[in-house]
């Protein structure tokens, strides 16, 4: 702890039972912490190659297949963008390019970055690696059917990247899959496409729900002795409530996909009004395309904070550990998370403002979408105040959580008009929200997965990541992401439509296109950038610096593993016994500037606190 | 699971007793088996599959241009010439809830550890969903046989043949995996798995009777969501 605050003796972290130097006295019952209520799990080791490394049971292994994957897919989603950010800026180079071919890159991209890129790797990556670890368990409490929901899992993204190879291509519909122009010809993919696209989805839906299953029980029922849930880091809290969202969520996508399946194959008409295509009736009549866009968006939204909520709670904890304070309002912190998750079933018609619904079901979810401000602000505030008087480390886990809290807000003041219905009609269908979602769910969440991979790769991989290269890569993202997405908010102003694959003759055509050709060229740079990263992680697992147990002096269970990386069932011989929250950073009157979640209040070493 | 008694830890009744075990470490809700926790929260995300697809259904009814069709004489039976409404749903429904009945009683007799009357218990279960799904498949082989269609029907709006057979083919799809689970805990308890404490085939782990339990929590969630599509598909 920094010597400047040792005279402000009124700084007591909570639960933390220092002595003063002076007193002496230890009480040997406040040490106690009652007897496990479960016996020791019963794990199956696995003995050959396969079971060690393929069709792996061990949550760590699951987690960093999970992550591999999606981040597969993400560089698949990575590669669509440049695609389209060839065409947008410069056309020319990109005569190979049909209209067809940019709906269905525009429809990948997004479908790809916001399920499989990002909801994999946060809850599928992150869940599955850091739960077990940070909560005290062996592993996860089902581990067959957690290995089969990556396997689940695996298959929707064979699937969903098999749709890129059959005729016809990929679905073009948009990522939202509005009916019905998604099943109809005429739209790329109608055929094979959409069908795939479907599939994939729903078995994406099945193989997380096996996930989402484990991770709730073990946090909920597999605690060690003495984790309470108000001990818990804000990492797990933020991917419990992330995980219970879409259990709730995903379902309607499951439904809606299924339906959609149904028109397609069957010729049913849920979603398919009476059609009438040059001249002729089509055979579909009678449904209802609204309905699908409140299924969609019923699952849609939470989704927006499926992704946000870990990112949410990741951040509040590299942020406490790289500032050595203690997050500022825990509680507050995991309320206004439990907050904004209840809040997020009851916003989901913002989407759909043009949709032609009656005015005043507009003002009840403009009033809902609003109130998650309350919330998220509060979180935004309380990550200021965790930094404010910090002893901030600038390292690069660092700066993303600095980046993070920029984009993020900057995204989040862009949701504030979005939100109001008649902000959001002359806006809607522009770059403007392509700009705020980027900012808000793309590069925020992003950043926060950044920062994660630079904190935890010393766990995972027992070697630092190189520092030089990280800054590289973050202040290259970082800047770039703002060339790209801030003119966006001016393009969408002067009213430059999305999902356009040219302006032809119209006058943003002249207007826009330095801007775009600029965005082009960041969004090549950016995305470039990303392979530092790559090249990083192979530079340090060939000849990288060895790490230290706890490089980053860390308080969270994680770090207190018998062996580092962790092994099969974690903790060695016997479990931790949890006596803290993870926060304990800089406590006055402690030796070290952060006590471990597993010290007991007798054992805490003290010095003697200077009186001024 | 009453009078259970937790080390270190006193349960308390009613809302304090619920904040003091959320309170607490290590779990939330008190012994209770890992499995039957994760059956319960599965059972939450199912509830609202099929409430997605009953309001689906309601939304879709509600919206048709096209009458819907006069269900009573639709899913009539013809008993000696004379129509009998809701005769075979009817029937349906008393021998799917009776292995609701069957089911309890074999959960009674797995915990006081009656390997043989659970086994018998758990077989009559498994039998029961049979005879439903079995009856199921006449009725859509009958609606089928009078022209009954996914896109469309004579008897009305083409939506009712799609709500219809995909609803009831989700649920009878939820049967049908329930009597293929309740085959195979049929063999595990006849075979004293649960006294030899062998491991399973697939995970390897040791088993227990809570796991008729499981299964009878998921047994009962698939009679309860057959008495909403009763009621808002025959009674509607």
């Amino acid at each position: 702890m920094s010597d400047e605050y040792d005279n402000n003796k009124s700084y007591q972290a909570q639960s933390s039972e220092v002595m003063d130097g002076s007193t002496g006295s230890v009480n040997p019952d406040i040490d106690y912490v009652r007897p496990a209520e479960v016996g020791e799990q019963d794990l199956y080791h696995g003995h050959s190659f396969i079971e060690k490394w393929v069709f792996c049971q061990d949550a760590k292994v699951i987690g960093v297949q999970y992550f591999l994957t999606a981040v597969f897919t993400g560089i698949v989603g990575l590669i669509l963008s440049w695609l389209m950010r060839l065409q947008l800026g410069f056309p020319e180079l990109a005569g190979f390019m049909t209209a067809e071919h940019y709906y269905q890159f525009v429809t990948m991209h997004g479908m790809i970055m916001v399920v499989y890129f990002l909801t994999a790797l946060f809850l599928g990556g992150f869940g599955n690696y850091l739960i077990p670890l940070m909560v005290g368990a062996r592993d996860m409490v089902f581990p067959y059917v957690n290995m089969l929901s990556f396997w689940m899992f695996f298959v929707a993204v064979a699937v969903l990247m098999a749709s890129f190879f059959v005729p016809g291509g990929p679905t073009g519909a948009g990522w939202t899959l509005y009916p019905p122009q998604t099943i109809l010809e005429g739209t790329p993919g109608s055929g094979t496409g959409i069908l795939l696209m479907l599939i994939s989805l729903s078995l994406f839906v099945i193989g997380f729900t096996m996930g989402g299953l484990n991770y709730m029980i073990t946090i909920l029922q597999a605690r060690t002795r003495g984790m309470t849930l108000m001990r818990m880091p804000l990492t797990v809290w933020g991917i419990f409530t992330a995980t219970v969202l879409a259990m709730l969520a995903f379902p309607a996508l499951l439904v809606s996909a299924i339906m959609m399946t149904l028109d397609k194959v069957l010729q049913t008409s849920f979603f398919m009004p009476t059609i009438l295509k040059a001249g002729e009736v089509l055979e579909y009549g009678g449904g209802s395309p609204i309905l699908f866009q409140h299924l969609f968006w019923f699952f849609g939204h939470p989704e927006v904070y499926i992704v946000a909520l870990p990112a949410f709670g990741i951040v509040s904890d590299l942020i406490s550990v790289h500032a050595r304070k203690n997050i500022f309002g825990y509680r507050m912190m995991v309320w206004a998370i439990v907050g904004i998750g209840g809040l997020s079933f009851f916003v989901w018609a913002h989407h759909m403002y043009v949709s032609g619904m009656n005015p005043w079901f507009g003002f009840f979810f403009a009033t809902t979408t609003l109130i998650i401000a309350v919330p998220t602000a509060m979180k935004v505030y309380n990550w200021i105040l965790t930094l404010w008087r910090g002893n901030i480390r600038i390292n690069t886990v660092m700066l993303w959580c600095l980046g993070f809290i920029v984009t993020f807000v900057n995204g989040g003041i862009t949701g504030i008009f979005l939100g109001n219905v008649s902000v959001d009609v002359p806006l809607s269908d522009t770059y403007f929200v392509i700009a705020h979602f980027h900012m808000v769910m793309g590069i925020a969440p992003l950043m926060v997965i950044m920062g994660a991979v630079y904190h935890w790769f010393p766990l995972v991989a027992g070697k630092m990541l190189h520092e030089g290269l990280g800054k590289w890569h973050f202040w290259i993202t970082f800047l770039g992401a703002y060339s790209i997405y801030f003119p966006m908010h001016y393009l969408g102003f002067i009213g430059v439509p999305r999902r356009y694959f040219e302006m032809y003759d119209s006058p943003y055509m002249t207007s826009a296109v330095g801007m775009n050709e600029f965005i082009s060229i960041a969004a090549f740079i950016v995305g470039a950038a990303q392979f530092i990263l790559v090249f990083n992680i192979i530079k340090t697992l060939k000849t990288g610096k060895k790490a230290e147990q706890n490089p980053w002096k860390a308080n969270s269970l994680e770090w207190y593993t018998s062996t580092v990386p962790p092994e099969h069932g974690n903790f060695g011989e016997r479990l931790p016994v949890v006596h803290r929250w993870p926060y304990d950073f800089s406590v006055p009157g402690a030796k070290d500037d952060f006590i471990p979640q597993t010290t007991a209040p007798s054992e805490v070493i003290h010095t003697e606190v200077e009186k001024t | 699971m009453s009078e259970q008694k937790i080390d270190g830890f006193e349960l308390k009744p009613g809302f304090k007793g619920m904040a003091s075990d959320t309170g607490s470490d290590q779990t939330m809700f008190k012994g209770v088996h890992w499995g039957k926790a994760m059956m319960w929260i599965f059972l939450l995300s199912d509830t609202f599959v099929f409430s997605c697809f009953l309001i689906s259904y309601m939304k879709g009814r509600g919206s048709t241009i096209v009458d819907w069709p006069n269900t009573s004489e639709v899913f009539s039976l013809h008993v000696g010439g004379v129509p009998v409404p809701l005769l075979l749903i009817a029937i349906m429904t008393f021998v799917l809830i009776t292995s609701s009945g069957t089911m309890a009683l074999a959960v009674k007799y797995g915990y006081e550890k009656n390997r043989k009357m659970c086994g018998w218990l758990i077989l009559a279960t498994a039998v029961g969903g049979l005879t439903f799904v079995g009856m199921q498949v006449f009725e859509w082989s009958k609606l089928i046989h009078e022209g009954v269609r996914p896109w469309g029907n004579p008897f009305g709006a083409s939506q009712f043949g799609s709500f219809f057979f995909m609803i009831t083919g989700f649920h009878g799809f939820h049967v049908s995996i329930g009597v293929i689970f309740l085959f195979i805990y049929t063999y595990k308890v006849f075979a004293g798995h649960y006294e030899s404490k062998k491991r399973g085939w697939f995970t390897k782990m040791k088993g227990d009777y809570v796991e008729i339990e499981i299964l009878g929590l998921y047994w009962h969630f698939v009679d309860l969501v057959w008495v909403f599509i009763f009621a808002f598909f025959y009674l509607w």
